[in-house]
């Protein structure tokens, strides 16, 4: 017995803790630290050594097409969330509620379906929609004019105010499985015992679902919305695979992640030089948003056991 | 009358399911048919079966491209940091797991702290690190980043699995003389296998389809990953659809199959380091 407590609160069990933490203290937590200070100095290049203080924040949030362009992207990314929370969740519920029908068949089969985009590449499905949504090819097009919709044949991407919203469903569409299939496994771990008392007291479908199931998966809705909401703030891949880095038309599409790309990374067009202390400035207020978002969302979703 | 509601329930779940999986599966029948017609087969029905089947955008695809090489480089960085991830998130845990230090607990909210934060954030920074490195346009630069990308989910499922191992075994094996290391390597990390294997398969999907740090760090052609290449694509050939859809095919079908051999491994490992506990 003694043997088992000096081994158990022995020294030398730090080494193995040291490749693990030298690895992501190095690559992980020090970047993100530092670049958060990195958003306090400005240069040129590779080469940030001045210390300007919040001047970086300043022309972002206030000065000319910069600032413009932030707010721009700043909105839109809003709205890149806001229609996943609404579609993708929705769609996510609904069809984890339909799967946990204990009558249904095939319920292993829909749910590998329903689950396929999730495993692919963004820059995949983002190219295919590209293809799908294309004015000359476009298949979607023609479908619309084969059963008779002509009139709502668009060049999907083109459109200001349009693109981004199309670009948001094909991201809820490729996502879509995650939510289901936390939803699902959160319905099908509420005891049997619930439903059939439910059953006897003569509740109906919507009670069942608005009494016994909403309030039991609740908590489960907040990591749903959480995940959704880091997700997307910091997403990039579907706006850049299917409209490019410059979210057209006329930045009508840009969202934070594109615009962190631009002016921290590639270099806004068509100067091409990127600004490396204003790029750290945007994904500073990414990491403030998302971490005071989290925070509130926690706080609204807190469930009443507390876990 | 239950029984006909019951019914009418059924059908609108079926009708709704089904749909779906209609509107999942078209793109992919679109990609897929598609890359077996010529370019004037694909604008005439987009949407049939090619009347005559032609190998000849894969053709091209693999000799006439650098595809092979991307594929090679995305082969080689997704395995490699996989292992890493697996053995340095192992070692890690195992010591959490056991040790009864302060030390360990702080380290394992350390890690845990990582996993809301994208690591994109830190992107200015890290590109900073990996020029200072002499990484920059090197397809190796990407492994220090993805194992420290797949440290919080690795050590949590890990530790959290590692924990459920009951003490009897490891103590029987240690008063039977075997050191620390040796149970780890002999028990531990064996007993593991299906938290391994859901670290594998969650980091496989997200390095595989990482379009950022390559972006971001890679210029050259024969550094380029797999997706960076795709991504140079719809310039490149502009209209050459039937490579182009190719290239994608070939790009998605060892992932999917994976996915259809293992899928609830697949959910499982997808669902666990995006829910992240």
């Amino acid at each position: 017995m003694a043997r088992k407590t000096t081994t158990e609160t022995h020294w030398s069990w730090i080494w193995y803790l040291v490749p693990a933490l030298a690895v992501y203290t190095l690559f992980m937590a020090l970047p993100l630290f530092r670049s958060l200070q990195l958003s306090l100095y400005s240069g040129s290049g590779f080469q940030i050594d001045t210390f300007v203080g919040f001047d970086n924040y300043h022309r972002l949030l206030r000065e000319g097409t910069t600032a413009d362009r932030f707010w721009g992207a700043f909105g839109h990314t809003w709205i890149f969330f806001a229609v996943h929370m609404v579609v993708q969740n929705s769609l996510g519920l609904l069809f984890a509620l339909l799967l946990s029908s204990r009558n249904l068949k095939g319920v292993a089969v829909y749910r590998t379906i329903i689950f396929v985009p999730a495993t692919l590449a963004i820059v995949v499905t983002g190219f295919l929609w590209k293809l799908l949504l294309n004015p000359q090819w476009g298949a979607i097009n023609i479908v619309l004019s084969k059963i008779g919709l002509e009139s709502w044949v668009q060049p999907w991407l083109g459109l200001e105010g349009v693109s981004l919203v199309v670009i948001a469903l094909v991201s809820s569409w490729q996502w879509v499985g995650i939510p289901t299939m936390i939803f699902l496994s959160a319905l099908q771990n509420i005891p049997d015992e619930l439903f059939e008392a439910a059953d006897i007291d003569g509740a109906g479908r919507w009670s069942v679902f608005s009494k016994v199931k909403l309030p039991l998966i609740w908590p489960i809705m907040g990591v749903v919305m959480i995940l959704t909401f880091t997700n997307n703030f910091n997403a990039f891949d579907a706006v850049f695979s299917m409209a490019g880095a410059n979210g057209p038309p006329n930045y009508s599409a840009d969202i934070l992640g594109t615009y962190f790309y631009r002016i921290g990374i590639a270099g806004e067009h068509p100067v091409g030089i990127p600004d490396m202390g204003l790029g750290a400035a945007v994904a500073s207020i990414i990491f403030v948003v998302l971490f005071l978002g989290v925070l509130v969302m926690r706080s609204v979703f807190r469930a009443e056991s507390d876990q | 009358m239950a029984k006909v509601q019951a019914k009418g329930q059924e059908f609108w779940s079926y009708l709704i399911l089904t749909s779906w999986s209609i509107l999942v599966l078209i793109p992919l029948w679109v990609m897929i048919v598609n890359s077996f017609k010529t370019k004037l087969a694909i604008y005439r029905s987009p949407f049939r079966l090619p009347e005559e089947w032609t190998i000849q955008g894969y053709l091209t695809v693999f000799s006439g491209s650098s595809f092979p090489r991307y594929f090679a480089n995305s082969i080689f960085v997704t395995v490699t940091s996989i292992v890493g991830i697996i053995l340095f998130s192992g070692l890690a845990s195992y010591a959490i797991a056991k040790w009864k230090s302060r030390v360990a607990s702080v380290a394992f909210l350390f890690f845990l702290a990582g996993m809301m934060v994208p690591l994109r954030i830190g992107s200015i920074n890290l590109l900073m690190i990996v020029k200072n490195l002499g990484l920059l346009d090197r397809v190796a630069g990407l492994l220090p980043i993805y194992i420290a990308m797949g440290m919080p989910v690795g050590v949590f499922v890990l530790t959290e699995f590692i924990r459920t191992i009951p003490d009897e075994l490891t103590q029987a094996a240690y008063i039977d003389g075997a050191g620390t290391f040796r149970i780890f390597a002999q028990i531990v990390m064996p007993l593991s296998r299906p938290a391994m294997a859901t670290v594998a398969v969650y980091n496989l999907v997200v390095f595989w389809n990482d379009l950022w740090f390559p972006l971001i760090f890679i210029r050259s052609e024969n550094q380029r990953t797999l997706m960076l290449g795709v991504t140079r694509l719809f310039g490149q050939y502009q209209t050459d659809w039937t490579k182009i859809l190719a290239t994608l095919t070939l790009a998605t079908v060892p992932i999917v199959i994976l996915y259809i051999i293992t899928a609830k491994q697949f959910i499982r490992g997808l669902t666990a380091g995006a829910v992240k506990g």
